[in-house]
């Protein structure tokens, strides 16, 4: 299946080196002097350029280095393997779109339990599986992204919240954005949002997902991840870093009114002030005439 | 299951794609391979199976099978929302181990307790059914024999139970597991106001101002009712949400309130508060003068348990909850005590926040509706807690009107429609009606058409004491007092507290009977010795009512799997077998020689009333022309569930208690429910004020109809401690409960793949530093261990509930951890509900 519809991405992955050009003219030269030989080269090419390539739903073991770097490292022995207590961890083999050999989970199977003493990074002999790695929450695994809010339940109203629910960084790597259902008027929705300063990547919200193909996937964070322009910051978040405004606000303003208005600067704007305060009788005299005595309260 | 399909459905996709490609055909994004199935779906309407809020669905079926379902779009109370459970609704009943045939313990071909389960002909268990059943009437009198139904039964289920126990067996030993559920609420509703059920509705979520949750976790036991409250809280200017509860729970996300108190002292606080509205004077005098009294109860009553126990025998008033009147003057002493100060103290909530709270509570314009469930009902205080919150909203006049409101939520679908209004607890007859009162009794018996005296009296001349509640039962089963036991639509092996020490001794003793109707083989099932295979749900034609007094119908809509039958047919086939010399005194019988040599089935279904209605195969149509099943009404040959119905009505419109009256069987099939009283086609929204309620005449303002007087009780009780407090040892308050993706004790939910994916196991939720303190981390798995059984788990810290240091949660739907081999059986002595709230615990690594 995927091989497929992962080699075109991979190309363009490339594209970026100017090898496709050339990789294209060896390749019709090759086709051109019909010869077997070359084809078997370029399965073998193709074979090992993927496996450098990790599709994205094949997630590293925590503390694992750039891909570039990891495969360089990782030399295949398999102790992170045996050394995970839930079995989730499985070695590449061949025939598979992962380098033969090297260690990754699938989340939609089995997630990371995001153990507390991570026992699967000590044992890696090379630093493949950086050891400097000893917060689980610092993990960075992937990046879950809710990627079809189409289908998620969540977002049509449902009260479904399964993937926050499951989520080991509750409330922080998933939170619920609470906003009104404009459909029925009466009830809220309550769509689950992923926060990358705290997900791990662990997978559990898509191992969780209750939708028969699930709707948040945990992907590679090159994938998954947009960058603000260098030159923008949003005013309002390095205000609270800050911890106050980054250029002295303004002295006190002063408008033109008429009678019974106020004007707040930065807050509320045009303000009708409160008019008479309430009275100790009803305005119906009858009301109180049949209250008696004592009936005030 | 899904994995596989999806499999196949994408090997089914990706072969279409290679032939396509092939031939050399463009594919632009391949059809999923089920698209054709959506030509023949039928749809029809039925409520949620499961909590009390009465979602209702749509239920698409074809060939037989329910093959789609949606959210109801024109249902008023969730506009075609759901929550995950009702998400995988039509799952329930697919799960692959349904119980298809009757299974009976067997050893050499006979019966025995110690035998193995061996399907058996639905006329091989009726009859070692009926010789035991008639056997221990017989032997052990009334209370030799007992029914456990549900909640979740249907309103005709129950009533057809209502029947065959009282009237048939003449034995008041019928309870429902609403006794674990509701029983402190209906209690409460009795004494203050003497009618059942509240007087608000959901409608009040949109027009209060500020919610307080009273031990509710709200956000997850009902989460439709929680999406309406936060609409309010998001988009109402002002409105704010305050939570009580002993842990963090899901709740907390939206409090603008957040206050963790410790356990049992919510009387203290409800206290506190009537006493800072009677100190700053904010009461409403002239409510007060015109629509209250004031009361007291009897204090330390004791916690239900044996009789035995030094607890019970140190209590000075055990039990007793007979009403006082006092003086407006000696109720404000009463809550004297209850300062501020003294209050933050013993609650450990910040002194602001619980002022924060009395003052919402004390502004004549705030409206205010308060929410309880479990927190408040399972409580050995059960009843005067729910009454100290129905004092503050007296005190304010805050009831009775659009958002001011306090609201008890009910847990399951049908608690209200068929268990508190058939009333199928021990002491109750339909509509309000109670054994205790001979009138009550006598009424029952003409609408039955039976010889006066055949109801068991509470203290009946000849019979003795009558009434047993349901911890009592498994008290009598252990004590061999009562030897057949049947359980019908619930799990109690698994429900009922304290297990080890009385459940399954009670269950298994030798002497003892014990059958099962059940669609899954669930640990009660396993602790049984006849397993009668059970039609659930929409595989029936039913009736439940939810909590805001709404009644709602579905038909039929699948036919049941196997051999299985519905409860309701279940009743009244065994009732066959009865004959009413085995179970009727002579000098009963003389009073009605008509009715010798007759069976119960004669006698209380086939008695002219119930079976007046015909029934012919193709005549249950909605108007849409589609023709429904009824698999009882053909098998019985008149429609059943009609005939029921319309009997029960007659207590409704003919019976001493007025305030319950339903629309007629046909209404019901056409709407979305009904919210009682319906007097001339009209539903009532708010109860007891006039132009609301029918039953409140022009000038009268508000009336409390339900009693005498037409006043409700302001009723005074005190903060008392709990039963089984944390000590040295046992260190730890434990807490039960759910969780949003589970239903009670899980044997429908736990069926459903992908709720079981996302909440596989039944965890501790502990502080980190509870758990830091016994050398466990997150997931370490650890023992929990009370005076009565333990049971080994995992540590959860950082989850959706955050229990303060001192007080551990976990959910007692998973059958593989029993958490009820923990729990005390401790009751409200009042309303004999259980406690699962509060124990003691301890904790240590595994």
């Amino acid at each position: 299946m995927p091989a497929g519809r992962s080699a075109p991405a991979k190309s363009s992955a490339d594209n970026r080196g100017g090898k496709t050009f050339n990789r294209r003219r060896l390749i019709t030269d090759a086709a051109r002097t019909a010869c077997g030989v070359a084809l078997f080269g370029l399965a073998v090419g193709l074979y090992s350029r993927q496996s450098r390539s990790l599709p994205a739903d094949a997630i590293r073991p925590p503390g694992a280095l750039r891909e570039k770097n990891f495969l360089a490292a990782c030399t295949r022995c398999g102790l992170c393997v045996r050394d995970c207590p839930y079995g989730i961890l499985k070695l590449a083999e061949l025939g598979e779109n992962v380098a033969t050999g090297t260690p990754y989970f699938t989340a939609r199977k089995g997630p990371c339990e995001m153990c507390t003493d991570i026992p699967c990074v000590p044992p890696c002999p090379t630093g493949a599986l950086d050891h400097a790695l000893t917060d689980i929450n610092k993990a960075r695994m992937g990046l879950a992204v809710l990627i079809d809010q189409e289908t998620c339940i969540a977002f049509k109203g449902l009260r479904c919240e399964v993937c926050f629910n499951a989520c080991p960084l509750l409330g922080k790597a998933i939170r619920i954005d609470y906003r009104p259902n404009a459909r029925t008027g009466k009830h809220a929705i309550f769509p689950p949002v992923v926060s990358s300063e705290y997900c791990t990547g662990c997978g559990l919200c898509e191992r969780v997902c209750i939708l028969e193909e699930a709707a948040i996937k945990v992907m590679p964070v090159r994938l998954a991840k947009g960058a603000l322009g260098r030159h923008y910051r949003h005013g309002w978040e390095q205000k609270q870093k800050a911890g106050g405004a980054l250029v002295t606000p303004d002295p006190e303003h002063k408008y033109n009114l008429p009678e019974g208005m106020d004007y707040e600067h930065a807050g509320r704007g045009l303000i009708p002030r409160e008019t008479a305060p309430d009275m100790p009788f009803p305005a119906n005299p009858l009301d109180t005439l049949s209250k008696g005595i004592g009936g005030a309260r | 299951m899904t994995y596989s399909a999806s499999r196949r459905d994408f090997l089914k996709t990706s072969a279409v794609a290679a032939t396509a490609s092939a031939a050399g055909i463009a594919v632009p994004g391949v059809l999923p391979a089920t698209a054709q199935q959506g030509d023949a779906i039928r749809w029809d309407k039925a409520p949620c199976r499961f909590c009390g809020t009465g979602c209702s669905v749509l239920l698409g079926v074809s060939n037989g099978r329910v093959v789609a379902t949606q959210g109801d779009p024109d249902s008023p109370v969730n506009r075609g929302l759901a929550c995950i459970k009702g998400y995988f609704l039509a799952k329930i009943m697919y799960g692959e181990d349904r119980l298809t045939k009757p299974l009976l313990r067997k050893k050499n071909g006979k019966y025995d307790k110690n035998g193995d389960f061996e399907e058996v002909s639905w006329d091989e268990a009726f009859d070692v059914m009926a010789e035991k059943w008639v056997a221990a009437r017989k032997a052990k009198g009334p209370k030799g024999v007992g029914m456990f139904g549900s909640g979740q039964w249907t309103i005709w289920e129950g009533y057809a139970a209502q029947k065959l126990l009282k009237a048939g067996f003449r034995s008041n030993s019928l309870e429902p597991n609403a006794r674990h559920c509701m029983a402190s609420a209906v209690g409460a509703f009795m004494r203050g106001f003497g009618i059942d059920e509240p007087m608000g509705c959901y409608d009040d979520l949109e027009h209060a101002d500020v919610f307080v949750l009273w031990g509710a976790n709200m956000a997850e036991m009902h989460p439709i009712l929680w999406s309406r409250l936060t609409n309010t809280r998001l988009t109402k200017k002002g409105s704010e949400v305050h939570v009580l509860s002993t842990f963090e729970n899901r709740n907390f996300e939206l409090a603008d309130n957040a206050m963790v108190f410790e356990p049992q002292t919510d009387l203290a606080i409800a206290n506190y508060i009537a006493n800072y509205i009677i100190q700053n004077k904010a009461y409403d005098k002239d409510f007060l003068d015109k629509h209250v009294n004031f009361t007291k109860t009897p204090t330390d009553i004791g916690y239900g348990l044996r009789a035995s126990d030094p607890r019970e025998k140190a209590a000075k008033n055990r039990g007793k909850g007979k009403l006082s009147k006092i003086s407006f003057e000696e109720y404000a002493k009463s809550v004297e005590p209850y300062t501020l100060e003294y209050t933050a103290k013993l609650t450990k909530v910040p002194a602001a926040q619980l002022e924060k709270l009395a003052k919402v509570y004390a502004d004549p314009k705030k409206k205010v509706s308060s929410y309880w469930t479990m927190g408040f009902n399972q409580h050995t205080r059960g009843v005067w807690v729910n009454g100290l919150v129905y004092n503050i909203h007296l005190l304010m006049g805050k009831i009775s009107e659009p958002g001011n409101s306090p609201f008890s939520l009910t847990g399951q679908p049908s608690a209200c429609g068929t268990a508190r209004e058939v009333g199928t607890f021990t002491h109750r007859l339909p509509a309000d009606l109670v054994v205790k009162k001979d009138a009550h009794c006598k009424f029952a018996e003409k609408i039955w058409k039976l010889p006066e005296g055949t109801v068991p009296r509470a203290n009946d001349k000849t019979l003795g004491k009558t009434l047993i509640h349901a911890v009592a039962m498994h008290r009598a089963l252990n004590d061999g007092k009562m030897n057949c036991f049947w359980v019908m639509c619930n799990n109690n092996m698994q429900a009922a507290a304290n297990m080890n020490d009385e459940s399954w001794p009670g269950w298994r003793n030798p002497d003892n009977f014990i059958t099962v109707s059940d669609p899954y083989p669930t640990i009660s099932a396993v602790a049984a010795d006849l397993i009668l295979p059970t039609a659930m749900w929409t595989e029936k034609e039913g009736a439940y009512g939810n909590a805001e007094r709404r009644t709602q119908f579905w038909r039929q809509q699948v036919s049941p799997p196997g051999e299985s039958r519905s409860d309701v047919w279940q009743i009244v086939e065994f009732s066959k077998r009865i004959k009413v010399e085995d179970v009727w005194p002579a000098d009963l019988l003389d009073k009605t020689p008509e009715y010798k040599g007759k069976t119960l089935y004669d006698i209380l279904y086939a008695n002219g009333q119930i079976d007046k209605f015909p029934y012919e195969k193709g005549m249950v149509k909605d108007d849409r022309g589609n023709v429904y099943e009824n698999q009882e009404s053909e098998d019985f040959g008149f429609y059943l569930q009609k005939g029921l119905y319309e009997e029960y009505r007659r207590f409704q419109y003919e019976g001493p208690k007025k305030g319950h009256e339903m629309a007629e069987f046909d209404v019901y099939h056409k709407n979305r429910g009904l919210r009682w009283p319906v007097i001339d086609g009209k539903e009532t929204l708010w109860r007891f004020r006039e132009g609301y309620d029918p039953h409140v005449a022009k000038g009268e303002g508000v009336k409390f109809y339900g009693k005498p007087d037409g006043r409700a009780n302001i009723i005074t009780a005190p903060y008392e401690p709990a039963a089984e407090m944390p000590d040295k040892e046992f260190d730890l308050w434990l807490c039960t409960g759910r969780v949003l993706e589970h239903w009670h004790s899980g044997s429908m939910t736990r069926r459903v793949q992908e709720l079981h994916r996302a909440v596989p196991d039944a965890v501790l939720f502990m502080n980190p530093k509870d758990a830091k303190k016994r050398k466990l981390r997150d997931g370490s798995k650890c023992k929990v261990a009370t005076r009565r059984g333990d049971l080994v788990t995992r540590v959860e810290t950082r989850g959706r509930n955050r229990p303060p240091e001192g007080l551990v949660f976990i959910a007692w739907f998973d059958a593989s951890r029993l958490v009820n081999k923990l729990t005390l059986d401790q009751t409200d002595p009042l309303s004999k509900e259980t406690d699962y709230k509060k124990c003691a615990c301890k904790v240590s690594k595994a």
